[in-house]
């Protein structure tokens, strides 16, 4: 077994002249590998035992919320859950059975026993969120089946309002009839389903979302690339002066990194409003008139300038603390032996930078993808990203499944790009300041 | 950086010129925090400099939007400011009581990250730590991940915290977490961790093993030697990593307007509810308040910082 730790210690100990004796034991008599390999066992077991209550506390107050908004995605039993019969109807009879007096028996008595239970508005709005205005279609069907309705179903539900009758209608109310459906990332990707059952794209008065992760992966990209332009100099200044000159300098670039988002956010709508502190000077210096104060907020342009200054600190620390590691006598040679400036900085400093340049780029639009505050505030309609879309549909239509399934989709892009960051940069990297 | 004496009159041009775009961009950064502070003593309802302010007159300038931030919400603003005016201010003003609030939640938010955080960093600096990579992949994942994503998720969980159990045939129902200080505390302390992790863990890449080998050869008993030894040496990253976890539970907005209730105004959130509603310079006087409260963290963490590369001899003193 000693053997085994080292293959050479036989040829060692025959050199030297020692027979190889009895196998290495420590001084309790245990093999010395069986030792080893327990000690390291009981170290890792300490290292993870230290890391352990985090874990257990993430996975609490991380993972299983995601997990759980995850499954409301594709779980939605609104429907399901209060329209028992109607929805063992539609389970038994396939796609295209015309609706019969069974079906129509079975929805009146899901009605009546719904609006005893006064479930009748969760219903409504699990149907809403397919079909606009049907809302107040079941509540007051509710209403009237409550004391309940006499047989024909079909003419007495038809003689409440004309719409039951509408296949669209009954198309939704099967696709709900399920509790798990994939139908919200359908809609979160603006398709829906036909009567058919066919995916078909969303009309396109309600086509936004595609619209609204194009437009957030391209002022993310924007921003990522404003950033590089604003931070680069600055960083390869801080890298190549003095350090007691650069420390003092860095305040310029930690300071808004210390100072409340909000605040930030703030002095950018006093700064770039019409009557603010920009259109101002503009006026003062009479580049623009008094009535031509530019709209610089409340569209893109305000979450762009606001976003690139808000991030610009995540760009310059990592290419800063990748800069400084770079041997100013690469470029010097490359001078020496003929380069321009141009092509030494081109061919022989900026490649050395591309780690720094990796890193700021990945981290700047990572977070960028997922800004919500600053879009929320200083971008109008136009600026809007996805998320905002996201806490729309948490705050104001309750519409808690669409919100879950485009978090869903955000979460899977930011993870990827999470993914490509672990690979070319290592978490371990990660530097605050 | 110098410009070396075989630049020719274009670099010395080009030299120059990058010299003003960096003053320019250093602008860019600062100027935006630095002028809403004289803004924040404007005496009339605008954002704006008015010329009795910029001819720097000092009838230009007045407190009345700092006031109004101790008198928004009193029962009775306009008594005179006596003992009761002050128990007044101190018990119903909005913003005094969002920042208890946000204090509260930012020290025990701190707390829970910053002692998980640093047992987890120790920990993870182990050279023996199994699935190293991937824990501290779903440990950061909190700073990554959209708050607005996290907070969703939270929502979710608030709502019924023992769902997850029903997954499990437990049975599923217990109280709720949304609208409870604790709930807003967890959220706080989730975010928070990844920041004390960074920290934490980049203290302890320079650290020296022999030191606490040198200590347990010594006699000293595992506790002893992480008190008296680790513990010293580490102080500086753990510190700097709990004001970075207290900042982003005194910053945070999202997660409260999702799953606190009205009992748990922040100040963050009694600001966007300012933002939001009509802007009045009283928010400005907010921020003038937290820039200087980020200025004094920022020195802080940089006296740390000196003082931390100082112990583990990375740079001298």
């Amino acid at each position: 077994m000693s053997q085994a730790l080292d293959p050479h210690a036989a040829t060692v100990a025959k050199a030297a002249g020692v027979e190889p004796g009895p196998r290495l034991t420590t001084a309790d008599g245990r093999p010395l590998t069986r030792a080893l390999a327990r000690s390291s066992r009981k170290a890792r077991r300490r290292a993870f035992l230290l890391v352990l209550p985090l874990l257990l506390f993430i996975l609490i107050t991380f993972v299983v919320p995601i997990g759980q908004m995850l499954q409301r995605s594709v779980k939605n039993d609104g429907f399901s859950a209060n329209m028992p019969q109607i929805s063992a109807w539609f389970a038994e009879n396939p796609r295209g059975t015309e609706p019969d007096e069974a079906a129509w028996a079975a929805l009146a008595a899901d009605l009546q026993q719904a609006a005893r239970d006064r479930t009748i508005g969760i219903v409504g709005t699990r149907i809403n969120y397919d079909m606009a205005g049907t809302r107040s279609l079941f509540t007051s069907a509710g209403r009237q089946a409550r004391n309940g309705l006499e047989p024909p179903y079909r003419d007495a539900i038809l003689d409440i309002d004309a719409r039951w009758e509408s296949p669209a209608l009954w198309s939704i109310m099967r696709e709900a009839s399920s509790a798990y459906t994939a139908n919200f990332y359908l809609a979160a990707l603006d398709r829906t389903r036909n009567t058919q059952g066919d995916i078909v794209m969303a009309p396109s008065e309600r086509q936004v979302y595609i619209m609204l992760f194009q437009r957030t992966f391209v002022m993310s990209a924007v921003i990522t690339f404003m950033t590089f332009l604003l931070g680069f100099p600055v960083a390869h200044l801080l890298a190549t002066l003095p350090l007691r000159k650069s420390n003092l300098l860095m305040i310029f670039v930690l300071l808004p990194f210390w100072t409340s988002l909000l605040v930030r956010t703030t002095s950018w709508m006093v700064l770039l409003q019409q009557q603010g502190v920009i259109n101002d000077i503009l006026v003062w210096l009479g580049i623009i008139g008094t009535g031509q104060r530019l709209q610089m907020i409340y569209n893109q342009t305000g979450t762009i300038i606001a976003m690139t200054h808000i991030l610009l600190p995540f760009m310059i620390l990592p290419l800063y603390s990748v800069m400084r590691t770079i041997n100013p006598s690469y470029v010097r040679a490359a001078r020496s032996l003929g380069a321009t400036s141009w092509t030494a900085f081109r061919r022989i400093y900026f490649p050395q930078t591309l780690p720094g340049l990796g890193a700021g780029a990945l981290l700047v639009f990572i977070l960028a993808v997922g800004y919500y505050i600053t879009p929320a505030l200083v971008g109008g309609s136009s600026g809007q990203l996805i998320s905002n879309m996201i806490a729309m549909h948490m705050m104001q239509t309750l519409n808690w499944s669409m919100a879950a399934a485009l978090a869903a989709l955000l979460l899977a892009s930011v993870l990827l790009l999470y993914w490509v960051y672990d690979r070319l940069v290592g978490i371990d990297n990660l530097k605050l300041g | 950086m110098a410009l070396p004496k075989y630049a020719s009159p274009l670099e010395k041009i080009w030299h120059y010129a990058y010299l003003v775009i960096c003053a320019l961009i250093f602008f860019f950064l600062i100027a935006p925090i630095v002028v809403i502070i004289p803004l924040s003593f404007n005496p009339t309802n605008s954002f704006t400099f008015s010329p009795a302010m910029l001819s720097l007159d000092p009838d230009g300038y007045s407190l009345r939007w700092y006031d109004r931030l101790l008198t928004l919400g009193m029962s009775n603003g306009g008594a005179p400011r006596d003992a009761s005016w002050w128990a007044d201010a101190w018990n119903n003003s909005r913003w005094v009581n969002a920042a208890k609030n946000s204090i509260i939640i930012g020290v025990f938010s701190t707390i829970v990250a910053t002692v998980l955080g640093t047992l987890a960093a120790l920990g993870l600096s182990r050279p023996e730590m199994p699935f190293r990579r991937v824990i501290m992949a779903v440990l950061i994942s909190p700073m990554i991940v959209p708050i607005i994503i996290t907070a969703t998720g939270l929502f979710f969980f608030y709502s019924n915290p023992c769902e997850p159990l029903g997954w499990f045939g437990f049975s599923g129902e217990c109280g709720r977490l949304t609208s409870t200080y604790l709930g807003v505390v967890l959220a706080h302390a989730t975010l928070g961790i990844p920041f004390v992790i960074i920290t934490v863990t980049a203290t302890l890449v320079g650290f020296d093993h022999s030191l606490s080998r040198a200590a347990a050869s010594l006699g000293a008993n595992p506790r002893t030697t992480f008190f008296r030894v680790t513990m010293p040496l580490i102080m500086p990253g753990v510190i700097s990593g709990a004001l970075f976890a207290f900042v982003t539970s005194f910053d945070e907005v999202v997660a409260v307007l999702l799953i606190a209730g009205p009992e748990q105004q922040t100040i963050p959130r009694q600001m966007w509810n300012g933002i939001r509603e009509q802007i009045s310079p009283s928010i400005l006087a907010v921020a003038t308040l937290l820039v200087i409260f980020s200025i004094a963290l920022l020195t802080t963490v940089e006296l740390l910082r000196r003082r931390s590369e100082r112990l583990r001899g990375l740079s001298p003193g």
